[in-house]
């Protein structure tokens, strides 16, 4: 079986019809549910997630991008530090990344001022953060491949030839 | 004003498409669901989208050449080359508005009164209506579910009079799926061979087979000389409303079929040309990631089909498949009636396709996987009902 192929029809679809799977990789359910339990034990699959637009909901909610920047750490890095800031459970990602900055991570509050309070008090004070920059999602219109904007519906009719 | 002696007698002549009325039931309700339409789902790649976006934005709103762009008809010759091994060169191509007016063009171009233009069925329903609007006269060829529905060599045979002008090779084909392998194709081209009888090979499904690549008839030995190849974007790279064709034949053909498009048509649009060109350019792994959703599809349908024990023939081209229903007792029509009516479920009757598709449905999976499932539990609910 076609490992990169699998991951790759999970990774658009974690719901994709197992039966689907086994015919486009040429292999049995059996093997396709034994394949995905090997990935999943790996680690290579991590996790699966439902995509929720939470503005279609009356949940008060924002989400922010935040920039680091972050002295490293002799022999450990920016680990230290990123793995410190993946504890808090309201952090959604966090991205070590080039250029000019060194952290990039998202988080989800219910307000504007919860979201602010953890910069403040979390955040800026956490022992090699240098400086911090916020900057706060005003509509998401693409997340991890699927649109949350405007789909492109069948308009096809019910009957031709 | 008399409408009734208004009309062109040929034109009288033409009914209109059995499916009709079945629009007019499925608007009586509300939560039908279709698998009938005989075009992809898949909405035009973006890149592609974006090439004919970006030719507006410059402005690319004049006509192009009759036969269509030079670039584009050289990157057709390539793709051609590339995708099926056929060799033509840029002024054998002709750039049409889809497959359709490509069609159209060639049966005008070589049809006389009274010639006879041989019509395998059940197919794709224009053949016979243009034939008759040139005045030449369909001769249909039943093909039948034992050989698969392909055009048999001894059917061909039987068929051919010394007014035969026209072969029509609809293959992989609409309704059936069928598809002709080269050995099949020897053995027509081997009838053909000393005849006169040119061959119009409707390829518009040329690149969803599965199993094996499709063969063009005019790769056999001798039929490169008497082939017109329709193919064109709608089908391969799921650009139906683009209306974009492609006519490849000998020189002398595709400039008399050019001479009649420039009077009819002048140049296909030019921002479907733009598209096209970023389609064959940068398109072919569009292709293949939607062949591949299709067989996918092909594959749960079909076993979803024979689980109900309905009795069909493996398809291994286009997006249909033609369960057998004879063994029911309702003509195909019927069956297709009762079926929207108390499942709610819209298929297109065989006999839409010629009479000798009767006691088959044509089933299209151009759908997603969800609504398969879905019309697959309707349609056992109703045979289950019988």
């Amino acid at each position: 079986m076609n490992e990169k192929k699998l991951l790759a029809a999970l990774e658009k679809d974690a719901y994709a019809d197992r039966s689907m799977l086994a015919s486009q990789l040429r292999c049995s359910v059996q093997e396709i549910n034994a394949q995905i339990k090997k990935l999943e034990e790996q680690k290579v699959i991590v996790g699966y997630n439902a995509m929720v637009d939470w503005d279609k909901t009356n949940r008060d909610y924002i989400t922010a991008m935040i920039e680091l920047k972050i002295s490293p750490i002799r022999g450990e890095g920016f680990d230290k530090v990123a793995r410190r800031i993946s504890k808090y459970p309201q952090v959604k990602s966090v991205n070590l990344m080039s250029g000019a900055y060194d952290i990039l991570l998202s988080i989800e509050g219910r307000t504007l001022t919860e979201v602010a309070l953890f910069v403040s008090q979390k955040l800026a004070p956490m022992d090699g953060v240098l400086s911090t920059a916020t900057h706060f999602v005003l509509k998401k219109y693409k997340d991890k491949g699927i649109s949350y904007d405007v789909s492109e519906e069948d308009m096809r009719g019910l009957y031709n030839i | 004003m008399n409408y009734d002696n208004l009309f062109s007698d040929k034109v009288k002549t033409i009914k209109p498409s059995g499916i009709r009325k079945f629009f007019d039931i499925a608007a009586e309700f509300d939560d039908v669901l279709s698998l009938s339409i005989g075009e992809p789902d898949f909405q035009t790649p973006w890149h592609i989208r974006e090439a004919g976006i970006e030719s507006l934005e410059h402005g690319r709103t004049k006509y192009t050449a009759n036969s269509g762009m030079r670039e584009l008809r050289e990157q057709t010759c390539h793709y051609l080359h590339r995708r099926f091994g056929l060799d033509y060169s840029d002024d054998e191509i002709l750039i049409t508005v889809g497959g359709s007016e490509a069609i159209d063009l060639a049966i005008r171009t070589l049809v006389n009164p009274g010639d006879e233009v041989l019509v395998p069925e059940p197919s794709f329903v224009c053949y016979s209506p243009i034939t008759v609007l040139a005045g030449g006269v369909p001769v249909p060829i039943v093909t039948k579910k034992e050989d698969d529905f392909k055009l048999t060599a001894a059917a061909l045979k039987k068929a051919i009079t010394p007014r035969t002008k026209l072969l029509i090779l609809p293959y992989p084909n609409n309704p059936t799926g069928a598809v002709m392998t080269r050995r099949d194709l020897n053995a027509i081209a081997k009838v053909l061979k000393d005849t006169n009888i040119m061959v119009l090979s409707d390829e518009i499904y040329a690149e969803l087979t599965y199993g094996s690549r499709h063969v063009s008839i005019a790769n056999i030995d001798g039929m490169h000389e008497r082939t017109i190849i329709i193919n064109g974007f709608s089908k391969a790279f799921s650009m139906t409303g683009w209306r974009l064709g492609i006519a490849a034949a000998p020189r002398p053909v595709i400039k008399k079929m050019t001479l009649v498009h420039q009077y009819g048509i002048m140049s296909a649009p030019t921002t479907s040309q733009y598209a096209a060109l970023e389609a064959l350019k940068n398109g072919d792994s569009d292709i293949e990631s939607m062949r591949q959703e299709y067989d996918s599809r092909r594959k749960l349908i079909l076993s979803g089909l024979r689980d109900m024990g309905l009795s069909c023939f493996e398809p291994f081209g286009a997006f249909y498949i033609f369960p057998d229903i004879s063994a029911f007792g309702l003509t195909s029509d019927e069956f297709c009636e009762r079926l929207l009516r108390e499942q709610r479920l819209a298929v297109v009757p065989g006999s839409a396709f010629g009479s000798s598709g009767e006691g088959f449905l044509r089933i299209s999976y151009a759908y997603s996987v969800e609504n398969i499932e879905l019309a697959l539990g309707r349609l056992r609910k109703f045979i289950g009902s019988l």
